[in-house]
């Protein structure tokens, strides 16, 4: 091994340190950011922080979370959906409309049918962009209009007086449905030894194999700290919950957004398929010339963008136990916000799946505590705005020092 | 292999390029002929009727001013865009090059003037861009990195840090080594290499001709443009000039001298280079 190839560090600390100097900050300021957020809204109410209101939180974010995932598939393109916030509902809706009792279709088949509807949304997004060379921004803002109106006209054809209640068990469950407190600690503990063996043994084999790796005590500090957000997460989940009767144990809405995130987390590290998204939003001729498929993988991405989406619009219409004509205008924007607030830049080429959770769950946040403070819905928009834009100020800052030094 | 060769059989190849005698291109087999190749952007006409062989195992050098249309001509040959007349031979028969790919897959690997890299991926990443290793439908990237620390060491690329820093981090002689190694490790059977020297420092470019040399001694075919003289006497074994889009002087370095290539560069001819232009079909 020559000296020449490999990482100096001395401790991790300073690697942390001469990473962030680099612009490779990652996510610290965000999550300093939201560790302010959290100590602020304590401070004036101290219910901010009991497992009821967390879990709450935590419910609030997953909708956040993945329609800015189903963003990010995109951003990393440079590309934009101006209009997840109404097709994904527009899916919602249909899996709504099959298991009312007038169609009576099963949720096995209901629920991937909307999703299906969603997904199919972004194909076709996909191929006017990728074959027409229409700007995304267009055309979804087009599609943002259209299907808003097509989605009038189907709830309003219900005859149900503009929203459709959801009876059906399971489609109400994705987010009223609970974990037993044992299956939450399973499923938790199954999750970190995963992750940290995962983790542990990547080091292990760059080790075997000669290769730089970070020092041993910043592999052990993330696991470490995986474990503990994990016994933390456990024991919020399943502390009691409940006013009248006992409640605790994790919403369903939290592995589906899990699995969600592992699922886009491995195509985009893991597979050919993710290493072309990257290279085509960083430099789409160069990955053409590298023999990339570039439009078969940029389509890829608006399906996986409408597929992630879709899982949204199932959540969605299941928190509000229902679904209506106008769904609020602000779903798409704040997909967005989680996305870039998480650290995923507008431009293309650099952005990860974790950065929807992060961005979401300070969303819901600033949403949640402000409802807590009962402060207005003006400050609550004047708060994101003001988030959004330091977040991304930050960003800018940090990337035009690493690009100037 | 997704190119259309349109005779697979080399006998029957006889409308093709005149073969390894009388081509001019010496002792040493044919393995890239040009044949009348034009390229026109609407109605500028960047290059036409271009006769070249590139033979196996030797340096050729395409030298030109600026705006002659070297780099046209090599993108035409790497698959960047389809020329918009004449024929190309490889081994003697003719392809056509539809996409990059069709080139890669033929074993023509090019190092663009621009290098084609893609800033937010690291160096392993670059170096194995469209053709990554992979293990189970996953990427192997302990293999890739092995693979990558192993060929710059070969190339005595020795000044980068770590093969997991990004291409962007990199200074304009590491991004350009980058770029070369990427071609060298494709084990291509031609590397065509557009202005690999222009941004590099001394030692650099010294470093960089030597590659060029290893690489002919392999028996690989070498397409290397150069606006440096130097560089084209040190290293080339044959020499092209090109002038206003058009081929106007093809043959052995020995032929040449300095001065007359710098006639052939500027004014299009030269008395006293022997004419050795391949004819037209
Ligand atoms: N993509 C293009 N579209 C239109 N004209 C082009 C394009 N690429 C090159 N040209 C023109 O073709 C001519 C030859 O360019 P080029 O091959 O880049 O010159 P050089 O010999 O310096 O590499 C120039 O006049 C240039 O303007
Ligand atoms: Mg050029």
């Amino acid at each position: 091994m020559s000296e020449d190839l490999s990482i100096p560090g001395p401790n991790s600390i300073g690697l942390l340190v001469k990473r962030m100097r680099q612009g490779d900050s990652g996510m610290l300021p965000v999550l300093v950011g939201l560790l302010l957020l959290v100590i602020y809204f304590q401070i004036r109410n101290a219910a901010f922080l009991s497992s009821g209101n967390l879990v709450n939180l935590f419910v609030q974010a997953t909708i956040f979370i993945l329609l800015g995932m189903a963003e990010i598939w995109l951003l990393l393109l440079g590309e934009i959906d101006l209009s997840i916030g109404i097709t994904s509902v527009l899916g919602g809706a249909v899996t709504v409309i099959l298991v009312d009792p007038q169609f009576n279709v099963s949720w096995f088949l209901a629920l991937p049918a909307g999703v299906l509807v969603v997904t199919a949304i972004g194909a076709l997004y996909g191929l006017i962009v990728v074959r027409l060379k229409v700007p995304s921004f267009i055309v979804t803002l087009a599609g943002f209009l259209a299907f808003q109106g097509v989605l009038i006209y189907l709830v309003d054809a219900q005859g149900t007086g503009g929203t459709i209640p959801v009876h059906e068990k399971v489609l109400y469950n994705l987010v009223y449905g609970y974990l037993t407190p044992l299956w939450t600690w399973i499923l938790i503990v199954a999750g970190v030894a995963f992750l940290g063996y995962r983790m542990i043994r990547m080091d292990v084999s760059r080790r075997s194999s000669g290769l730089a790796t970070d020092p041993l005590s910043f592999v052990i500090g993330k696991v470490a700290l995986l474990l503990a957000a994990g016994i933390i997460l456990a024991m919020v989940f399943n502390a009691n919950r409940g006013t009248f009767v006992p409640l605790s144990g994790m919403p369903f809405a939290i592995p589906v957004d899990l699995g969600v995130l592992s699922f886009g987390t491995l195509i985009l590290t893991k597979t050919k398929a993710g290493r072309y998204i990257y290279a085509i939003g960083g430099n789409t001729e160069a990955a053409r010339r590298a023999g990339v498929r570039v439009e078969r993988y940029r389509l890829l991405a608006f399906c996986l963008a409408g597929l992630t989406g879709g899982v949204g619009g199932l959540l969605y219409v299941s928190n509000l136990n229902g679904v209506n004509d106008g769904p609020p205008s602000t779903l798409t924007l704040y997909a967005i916000a989680a996305a870039v607030i998480g650290g995923t830049s507008l431009f293309g080429g650099r952005g990860k799946m974790i950065h929807a959770v992060v961005g979401g769950i300070i969303i819901a946040t600033i949403y949640n505590g402000m409802a807590l403070l009962s402060m207005s819905a003006s400050t609550q928009y004047i708060v994101t705005g003001v988030v959004l834009l330091a977040a991304v100020t930050v960003d800018a800052i940090a990337r035009r020092r690493s690009a100037t030094s | 292999m997704s190119t259309t060769p349109e005779s697979s059989n080399p006998s029957s190849s006889s409308n093709g390029p005149s073969g390894q005698d009388g081509s001019g291109a010496g002792s040493e087999p044919v393995l890239l002929s040009l044949r009348g190749i034009s390229k026109n952007f609407g109605p500028v006409q960047a290059i036409q009727g271009v006769n070249l062989d590139v033979p196996v195992g030797q340096v050729t050098a395409l030298i030109g001013d600026n705006g002659a249309g070297k780099s046209v001509l090599i993108k035409t040959i790497s698959g960047i865009w389809e020329p918009s007349g004449g024929h190309i031979y490889w081994k003697g028969d003719e392809i056509h090059v539809h996409t990059p790919r069709n080139a890669t897959d033929l074993g023509i690997a090019t190092v663009y003037q621009d290098l084609a890299l893609c800033d937010n991926l690291d160096i392993v990443q670059n170096m194995y861009l469209g053709r990554e290793e992979t293990k189970f439908a996953m990427l192997d990237e302990i293999k890739m990195e092995l693979a990558t620390n192993q060929l710059l060491r070969d190339l005595s690329v020795s000044t980068v840090k770590s093969v997991r820093q990004l291409v962007a981090s990199l200074s304009g002689g590491q991004r350009q080594a980058i770029a070369v190694a990427r071609a060298v490790m494709r084990e291509s059977q031609l590397v065509i290499m557009d202005e690999p020297t222009a941004a590099l420092g001394v030692s650099q470019t010294a470093q960089v001709l030597q590659l060029i040399r290893t690489l002919s001694s392999r028996g690989m075919a070498v397409l290397v443009i150069s606006h440096n003289l130097n560089d084209v006497f040190t290293v080339a074994d044959r020499i092209a000039v090109m002038h206003l889009g058009a081929l106007c002087s093809e043959g052995p370095a020995s032929n040449y001298d300095t001065a007359s290539a710098v006639e052939l560069i500027t004014t299009g001819h030269s008395s006293r280079v022997p004419s050795t232009l391949t004819p037209s079909s």
